[in-house]
């Protein structure tokens, strides 16, 4: 390999890097760029600058909780907000009646955080227990039964529904699946939890699709060549040897679809209804944490407790994503070992 | 590794304590240099409408800035009170006590200037029976004490109710004027615009919503109000608006302190003129009858 060289000059070490990746002789053509390559000044600025694309990425994170967190901080220093809105009016219920009330407009206001709490919530497992079984199912059959000409058609048009803005599913659901629903069930609210939640399915499909199918691929031939071969059926493949050995995968996927039905906003806030009562009937009118950021934090006045609530309910939800990412990886590492130790 | 990770939290701290020292309101403009700039302060219903004023007037006049901000006709007349804002935007007519405190601060009679005219509209769908509702029946249904539509003449069902966000003015006017200023009850679903809870009425034999009259389709109806019961309802026709027979008409208003003068009196002087009374209608709301 003519090492010095390639090295020497920036535009032709990220051509053989491209390469690389596509190509098939891919270790042979990265080892001269995993090797020292001592004084060649451009290709340690773009080192350099790679490393700090990755550190841009972290440092916005960083800084994203920071203004959020000390946004929402007031609720816990200030005593003009802990008066209206301090952790006890948020989570305990109050003497008045309803005793769990989101009106952030009235006299006065009052911001209890637990219909929402279980809006959001009851909205997200509805999502998720549509999606999941679905996509799963979906990708198993793509990638073990599905022929080749009907794999290229189902994957790219499940994919396809990814790039689908939500506000448009939003709308749909308020015009059409809302319609649907009610006259299936009979429901009296039209906009429920149900109607909202399928629609939030829909953007939690292609996601834990295009996981779960990159886990099915990813499992080596020779489990399925060993399977075969020992006489068990192609079903039994999937199901017994398949489904099992991409666990951890499958769960990645979960714990994004989880993610993103948590914090998707236009679907909820337009297909809910928006109604912020306490009640566990999935036919009920639902309103989510990440719709009431939306839709009140446009005309709120800077620096009032409501203002400073809204920003508190933002930094809850982004610490609930955080704590189900972070027990989601906890748990995919040890299916991995087990995996690995099995195997 | 660990001293590139270092270098990572240090800078993300350093910028973290630069964000800390800022103010937190940055709403005032900085910079003393612009002399030519209105500020109009108040009704959140009349956001929209002088939002758009301000946008059309600015395009014709480019040296002048017209800054609008929301937060309430209450916050509007008591920036005016404290001499924070230009020209106060009001929903709801000045009282003479509020009035006298500004003769107080600033020795100035206050100038009342009303602006626009507004129906609000009460829909239902076209299936619906009923056709009319007294404000209390409206109070009550808002407010789930009345759930079924057979309490108020109409077909037995439950009602639904659609309203709009708190954050929207005509939230804010409905709980004003028609619930006394009391809450919605929680079940009040709370829809992103009329258009969505128009849209929803459409759809929905048992609903009833609010919204501007700009927004009448095909499929819906409008309810007459009337203020007590026995009394005939009306409709937010363009007369009944004007002459105030409607129960949900309203003025809409622009206050200084003292005649309007500089800037913002040329401001008023279009907003009043033909153009700036055609954007009323865009907005929803009527222009004021011409003299």
């Amino acid at each position: 390999m003519r090492a010095g060289g390639v090295l020497s000059d920036a535009p032709e070490v990220t051509s053989e890097a491209a390469r690389a990746t596509t190509g098939a002789d891919a270790r042979v053509t990265t080892s001269p760029l995993v090797r020292k390559s001592g004084g060649a000044v451009s290709d340690r600025i773009a080192a350099y600058l790679i490393r700090g694309c990755a550190c841009l990425a972290i440092v916005s994170l960083v800084l994203i909780f920071v203004f959020i967190g000390k946004e929402a901080l007031p609720v816990f220093t200030s005593g003009e907000v802990r008066q209206e809105a301090g952790m006890t009016r948020l989570f305990l219920p109050a003497a008045e009646k309803p005793a769990f009330a989101w009106q952030p407009v009235s006299e006065p206001p009052r911001y209890s955080l637990l219909p929402l709490l279980l809006g959001t919530l009851k909205v997200t497992l509805i999502a998720v227990v549509v999606a999941i079984p679905l996509a799963v199912a979906a990708a198993l059959f793509t990638s073990e039964f599905a022929p080749p000409w009907l794999r290229e058609i189902i994957k790219p048009a499940i994919e396809l529904l990814a790039g689908i803005p939500s506000v448009v599913i939003g709308f749909f659901c308020l015009m059409v699946v809302a319609g649907w629903l009610q006259q299936a069930f009979g429901w009296t609210f039209r906009l429920n939890a149900v109607t909202a939640g399928s629609g939030l399915s829909l953007a939690v499909i292609p996601i834990v699709y295009t996981m779960a199918e990159d886990a099915f691929t990813a499992v080596p031939r020779a489990f399925r060549e060993g399977s075969l071969a020992m006489g068990a059926s192609r079903w039994q493949t999937a199901w017994r040897i398949v489904l099992p050995a991409s666990s951890a995968g499958l769960l990645a996927a979960c714990v994004l679809g989880f993610g993103r039905a948590i914090g998707e906003t236009m679907i909820v806030l337009m297909a809910s209804g928006n109604a912020a009562v306490l009640s566990l009937s999935p036919a009920d009118s639902v309103r989510t944490f990440s719709a009431t950021i939306a839709a009140e934090l446009g005309e709120v006045v800077v620096g009032s407790s409501h203002y400073h609530v809204l920003f508190f309910i933002g930094a809850f939800l982004f610490v609930l994503t955080f704590l189900t990412n972070l027990a989601g990886h906890w748990w995919i590492g040890r299916l991995q070992r087990r995996l690995q130790g099995a195997s | 590794m660990a001293r590139t990770a270092v270098t990572i939290l240090a800078a993300c701290g350093l910028v973290a304590l630069a964000g800390c020292g800022q103010p937190t309101s940055g709403t005032r403009p900085s910079g003393g240099g612009r002399a030519r700039t209105v500020t109009i302060k108040g009704s959140d219903t009349m956001v929209i409408l002088c939002q758009r004023w301000a946008e059309i007037y600015m395009h014709h006049n480019p040296g002048v800035t017209v800054q609008v901000t929301g937060g309430g006709s209450g916050t509007g007349i008591a920036a005016l009170i404290n001499g924070g804002t230009d020209i106060c935007a009001a929903s709801r007519p000045m009282k003479d006590k509020e009035k006298e405190q500004i003769k107080a601060r600033h020795g100035k009679d206050t100038t009342e200037i009303p602006v626009a005219l507004d129906g609000l509209t009460v829909y239902v769908n076209d299936a619906n029976g009923v056709e009319q509702l007294t404000r209390l029946e409206l109070a009550a249904i808002y407010q789930c004490r009345i759930t079924d539509w057979k309490d108020v003449g109409g077909a037995p069902g439950r009602i639904v109710c659609y309203g709009r966000e708190n954050s929207s003015g005509t939230y804010q006017y409905f709980k004003e004027h028609v619930l006394q200023n009391k809450d919605f009850a929680t079940e009040v679903q709370s829809l992103p615009g009329t258009a969505a809870i128009i849209n929803a009425v459409l759809k929905d034999k048992s609903a009833i919503g609010y919204g501007g009259k700009g927004y009448e389709t095909k499929g819906v109806k409008e309810l007459r109000v009337s203020t007590k019961a026995g009394e005939p309802g009306t409709l937010p026709s363009l007369d009944n608006v004007l002459t105030g027979a409607y129960p949900l008409s309203r003025k809409l208003f622009f206050y200084t302190a003292g005649e309007p003068a500089g800037e913002a009196k040329a401001f008023i002087e279009w907003v009043l003129g033909e153009e700036g009374q055609k954007v009323c209608e865009q907005v929803g709301y009527y222009p004021m009858p011409r003299k």
